[in-house]
């Protein structure tokens, strides 16, 4: 099979053609600066609020809640700073969890560095924050909890509703990355009591370099960039216009197919899951076994080391990724997977495969083949394995 | 990300396996921090490394440098062996990206801890030659786990 077969879509997606081709006018006919006042600039200023539109439309808000960013990463680190500095006189404390992406907890790092103090919940084996210790965690100076949504790398999705009842009992607001959830699951800011919420395009098959942050009305959070009025005097800068409409007919897409695709990717994640754990010893799902989110498989292998799979995996046209610390660029496996408590030989073999609608069941007949020879092949090498048998 | 010579060492690595009654074993590396390598050698009367094994548990990087390490000392003399350093690997694949230098390392260490073994068994001094480190992994931590 000369075909590559892309198992990688949390890391990012295929930018879908009919994205690409809404953007289009909008770098060389409709170039206009939507702030400008002449009738041409007029066709820009309508594309992004037609887009925005779209996106308030998609988590039950208003468009005037919506203010795009550079991407998900920003857009944290925006809900983070932002409130910590509007809301530091209330007090300095913020809660998140173990397992939340770098661009909150190093976020959070920066923050306490800054005299504010932070508290990282815990998480379950299966990756579910600990409800209890987060409500206990809470103090009258607590002034954000900041939870993900569903996780980059294990999947595991976060009980959102009962972290905003708790967010809103104690008046604390509630901020969610929702990276990777948004346009595979069902979000409704209301109904779950989300107070901010982040997200990117370009992994729902947007361009990448465009997010947003959704600020419900009557947070005080102030401008993080700073110049001119756009995004409502809350981030400066002239707008992306051609990736703010890439964005909104991705999330178009997203919405308006989640039904059928998440469908999809739920039989073949768990035709994958089911395959690999019957098939392959000394293997363990990681995450949740049905809270996880419908694109997402992530495997450790007892006795082997990640990046060895992937580079296999690569030479067989596979593309995925792993936990590993060699590809990490640092000495510990993912803190995701220490998080849920295993020990580091056993993160270092980590896999994690994500799906698309786009993949079929002969490719995953193919991957499920590649890594029994691989896993096979490696174990053949590993002195680890050879003390295993040795000792049965 | 990596040479020609180090894929080709990682996909078709030499002298992979054991040594049945080997003259000596050695393991080095830890489980924690993602890299294991044990060599295995037979050493004739002469001194002479006549054959060489090895097995690894890591990245990339760890199966190449632990291949070429075992072309690099097959057919040498115990006191050739001991003077093959970790750059002398680096060299042989052409280079590593410098985050995977200390696989070079543990592969040097490897070479060593056989040669430790070695003289451990026979009762002998080999100029030079300091005692490796082992640790190598925490049977407690890995079965808590549940599979």
């Amino acid at each position: 099979m000369e075909k590559k077969i892309y198992l990688d879509n949390a890391a990012t997606t295929k930018t879908k053609p009919e994205v690409v081709e809404a953007m289009l006018p909008y770098f060389s006919e409709l170039y206009g600066n939507p702030s400008s006042v002449y009738e041409f600039a007029a066709h820009s200023k309508k594309a992004i609020d037609e887009a925005r539109t779209i996106i308030a439309d998609a988590i039950g808000s208003e468009s005037t809640e919506i203010y795009f960013t550079g991407g998900g990463t920003e857009a944290d680190n925006w809900a983070l700073i932002a409130t910590a500095e509007a809301y530091g006189q209330k007090g300095k404390h913020i809660i998140t969890s173990k397992i939340e992406h770098h661009a909150i907890l190093h976020t959070c790092e920066y923050l306490q560095k800054r005299g504010f103090e932070v508290t990282y919940i815990d998480v379950d084996e299966s990756g579910i924050i600990k409800l209890d210790q987060l409500e206990k965690a809470i103090r009258p100076t607590t002034i954000l909890i900041s939870i993900m949504f569903a996780n980059n790398e294990i999947g595991t999705i976060q009980p959102i509703r009962e972290i905003g009842e708790i967010a809103r009992k104690h008046n604390v607001l509630f901020h969610t990355d929702a990276v990777q959830a948004f346009g595979q699951l069902d979000i409704n800011v209301d109904e779950l009591g989300i107070d901010m919420l982040s997200a990117s395009a370009h992994k729902l098959n947007g361009p990448k370099g465009i997010g947003f942050l959704y600020i419900r009305k009557g947070i005080r959070i102030r401008s993080f960039i700073h110049g001119g009025a756009q995004e409502r005097g809350r981030r400066a800068g002239t707008e992306n216009v051609p990736y703010a409409v890439g964005f909104g007919k991705a999330v178009e897409i997203a919405m308006k197919t989640m039904k059928e695709r998440t469908k999809k990717e739920i039989e073949l994640r768990d035709y994958l899951i089911k395959r690999i754990l019957s098939e392959i010893p000394y293997t363990r799902l990681n995450g949740h076994r049905t809270r996880r989110l419908p694109n997402n498989a992530n495997f450790s292998f007892q006795f082997i080391e990640g990046e060895s799979l992937l580079i296999m995996l690569d030479m067989n046209n596979i593309c995925a990724s792993s936990g590993s610390a060699c590809t990490s660029g640092s000495l510990d496996p993912s803190h995701v997977l220490l998080a849920i408590g295993l020990p580091h030989e056993i993160a270092h073999g980590s896999l994690r495969l994500t799906l698309s609608d786009e993949n079929t069941f002969e490719e995953m007949d193919y991957t499920v083949e590649k890594i029994k020879e691989t896993v096979d092949k490696l174990r053949k090498m590993s002195p680890l394995y050879e003390d295993f048998v040795r000792t049965r | 990300m990596y040479t020609k010579k180090v894929m080709d060492h990682f996909l078709n690595p030499r002298n992979m396996g054991e040594i049945e009654n080997p003259s000596c074993v050695g393991t080095v590396g830890n489980a924690k921090c993602g890299d294991i390598m044990r060599m295995y050698m037979d050493i004739d009367e002469n001194g002479i490394i006549h054959d060489v094994k090895f097995k690894t548990f890591g990245c990339g990087a760890a199966v190449a440098t632990s291949s070429i390490a075992t072309e690099l000392v097959k057919g040498k003399t115990v006191e050739e062996a001991l003077k093959v350093t970790n750059k002398a690997v680096v060299d042989a694949l052409d280079g590593l990206p410098p985050l995977k230098v200390h696989c070079s390392l543990l592969a040097e260490e490897a070479i060593h801890a056989a040669l430790w073994d070695y003289a451990e068994k026979n009762g002998i001094k080999i100029e030079g030659l300091k005692k490796p480190k082992s640790d190598i992994h925490d049977e407690e931590e890995i079965n808590k786990v549940s599979y």
